[in-house]
């Protein structure tokens, strides 16, 4: 498909304003399904995890699972939402094979959870109050593999594969108010604001929160107006944003798309597009059907959801810290500069450095750890350092040594090495590797003895001011030592007996 | 009372990717509106203070706990698909959409 013409970004801004409004699927990680018991898993052979509500046989009925209603009701209050007393699930109907049911169970009218707000906050600093409009629970539908004209043929060679294994997945809906006044910024906060409520969802442990995997992913409506007018602009939803930067990139896009026809006296079409990232642009999809056209009844086989008061508070006392709230708390305490945490948040170490500093290492020491060495080790290795296979409390008792002098810098390297070769905890890596800092000065000062008497000039050259000339005795004596000596120990014990 | 105009049923035709012929659409307009003015008839006997009513017996928070029960077997499941392949349950292709 053609690209479309475009508007230079700067001009679009210079004529319009711009209005966003994204649409936040959550899926969450329940054990089971939303209407029943098959397994919610990721990756199983295809159709193993459907039953006959799921497939939509004859005569099922559904029943809601009670840990799914109980995470909704959690995200809509981490949203500062309310919390509707009574609703109800609704039929939205259309026709369409990635459900069986020709309907998605859904909430219309009623959601769970409504007006609510969060803070996000950009790069620089700024933050913008994005209100949360409604946020409502549903059911993903299944997977669609659509098969090309493989047979030649142009008419009926085309068919699609349908997977019901995602068919019936709890998922929570978030809808935002539009999204005014954040000009060249808009993509910029639609990217933080879905991380944002992705951070949120995987700090309460309701979803698994990988968007490589469609745990969550963005719907963005984009639509401009020419500044000062009141009325809002026709928009468009672009579908199919899932990650960080698409959600950046389709949002930035679109309004230099709908900048130029605008510019140029068209007009929007109402309609779903589509992203595509690795083309970076958006492709017309359907037209947008109405509200009206998926005839919402309220579903006649599940009964209304009625959240007790009593229920609510205890979810909302079993809330953890908000994301944003923590970061704040974790950097003034840490007392790291602005880059050296962000650092350690871009990479998503967080909980690494402070289960590190909570096994009793000191902030900067942890962060060391885990953005410097284990990230270079997990980098060469082509993994995560999350998965790296030490603890936080395994780097702090190693840390530890290094503090107590029982290990030098390469000797705690030597150390990681082992625990990530599984030779077990630290202390049996220490003791497998024979690693030990030589404490007893006897023996280094037989080995720098030794050293001198090889580089006799070495003492004269020292007393003279070329204290450079300590390397070489430093390095035969590191050499004679296996390494197991700390370096600056040696050079304290040859100044002092170059100064006699 | 003639709500169901040719243009309704045309799209109330491809909203349910039902094909309909020209000679149907008026067929269709014409028995539809019937049904639609006898619903309709229900109205008059509603008085207005009585609310839309989707669940008449009082019952709420009827609720499964999360646990995971067997599943059928991708044999079981595919047993009624008109057609099948790889596992999966096979359809025309939809176009425009997804
Ligand atoms: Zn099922």
């Amino acid at each position: 498909m053609a690209k479309e013409q475009l508007l230079s970004y700067e001009d679009a801004l210079d004529k319009f304003e711009v209005v966003i409004g994204l649409e936040v699927h959550v899926e969450l990680n329940t054990k089971s399904k939303m209407f029943c018991g098959c397994a919610n898993v990721f990756g199983s052979e295809p159709n193993t995890n459907v039953c006959p509500i799921c497939i939509a046989l004859p005569g099922s009925l559904p029943a809601v699972n009670r840990k799914a209603v109980e995470s909704s009701i959690a995200i809509g209050l981490a949203l500062d939402c309310q919390i509707a007393p009574t609703g109800r699930f609704a039929r939205k109907n259309y026709f369409y094979p990635d459900l069986a049911k020709n309907f998605q169970t859904s909430q219309y009218d009623e959601p769970i959870a409504f007006e609510g707000k969060i803070d996000i906050e950009l790069e620089s600093g700024e933050v913008h109050t994005v209100l949360i409009e409604r946020a409502h629970m549903e059911e993903d539908a299944g997977k669609l593999t659509h098969v090309g004209g493989a047979t030649g043929r142009i008419q009926g060679a085309e068919y699609s594969l349908v997977d019901y294994n995602r068919a019936g997945v709890p998922l929570v809906e978030i809808v935002t108010k539009p999204i005014f006044g954040a000009g060249d910024k808009a993509p910029e906060l639609a990217a933080a604001y879905v991380r944002a409520i992705r951070e949120i969802v995987k700090a309460m442990d309701v979803s698994d929160a990988k968007m490589e995997r469609g745990n969550v992913r963005c719907d963005a409506n984009v639509s401009l107006r020419p500044k000062g007018q009141e009325k809002l602009g026709t928009r468009t939803e672009t579908k199919n944003v899932n990650s960080l930067r698409s959600v950046e990139n389709a949002v930035r896009y679109e309004i230099q798309r709908q900048g130029y026809i605008l510019a140029n006296g068209g007009t929007i079409t109402q309609e779903t597009r589509h992203w595509h990232e690795d083309r970076g642009h958006t492709s017309s999809g359907r037209p947008k059907s109405d509200a009206d056209d998926y005839r919402y009844f309220p579903e006649p086989d599940l009964v209304p959801v009625q959240p007790s008061k009593e229920w609510i508070e205890e979810i909302r006392a079993s809330l953890p810290e908000m994301p944003s709230l923590r970061r704040r708390r974790l950097q003034e305490e840490w007392g790291f500069a602005e880059l050296e945490f962000r650092d350690v948040v871009n990479s998503d170490l967080l909980d690494q450095v402070e289960d590190t500093v909570k096994a009793g290492a000191a902030p900067q020491a942890a962060r060391k750890w885990w953005t410097g060495e284990l990230a270079r080790i997990a980098n060469a290795e082509n993994l995560v350092v999350q998965d790296l296979s030490i603890t936080p409390l395994q780097v702090a008792q190693i840390q530890k040594l290094i503090d107590a002098g029982d290990l030098t810098d390469r000797m705690a390297r030597d150390v990681v090495a082992g625990v990530l070769a599984g030779e077990g905890e630290p202390a049996q890596v220490i003791e497998k590797r024979g690693l030990k800092v030589v404490k007893d000065d006897g023996a280094l000062i037989e080995a720098i003895d030794k050293a001198l008497a090889s580089q006799p000039d070495v003492l004269e050259k020292i007393r003279e001011g070329k204290v450079q000339a300590a390397g070489a005795v430093i390095g035969a004596v590191m050499q004679a030592m296996r390494g197991q000596v700390d370096a600056a120990r040696v050079r304290e014990l040859i100044l002092e007996r170059a100064s006699k | 009372m003639s709500e169901i105009t040719p243009d309704t049923v045309r799209h109330l035709a491809s909203l349910a990717r039902i094909l309909v012929t020209e000679d149907e659409v008026e067929t269709l307009a014409k028995e539809l509106n019937v049904i639609v003015d006898a619903v309709a008839t229900v109205k008059k006997a509603v008085s207005g203070d009585i609310k839309a009513t989707s669940h008449p017996i009082p019952m709420a928070n009827v609720y499964r706990e999360d646990v995971v029960e067997p599943s059928l077997t991708q044999a079981e499941a595919l047993s009624g698909a008109p057609d099948s392949a790889d596992g999966r349950f096979r359809v025309a292709a939809i176009l425009d959409e997804d």
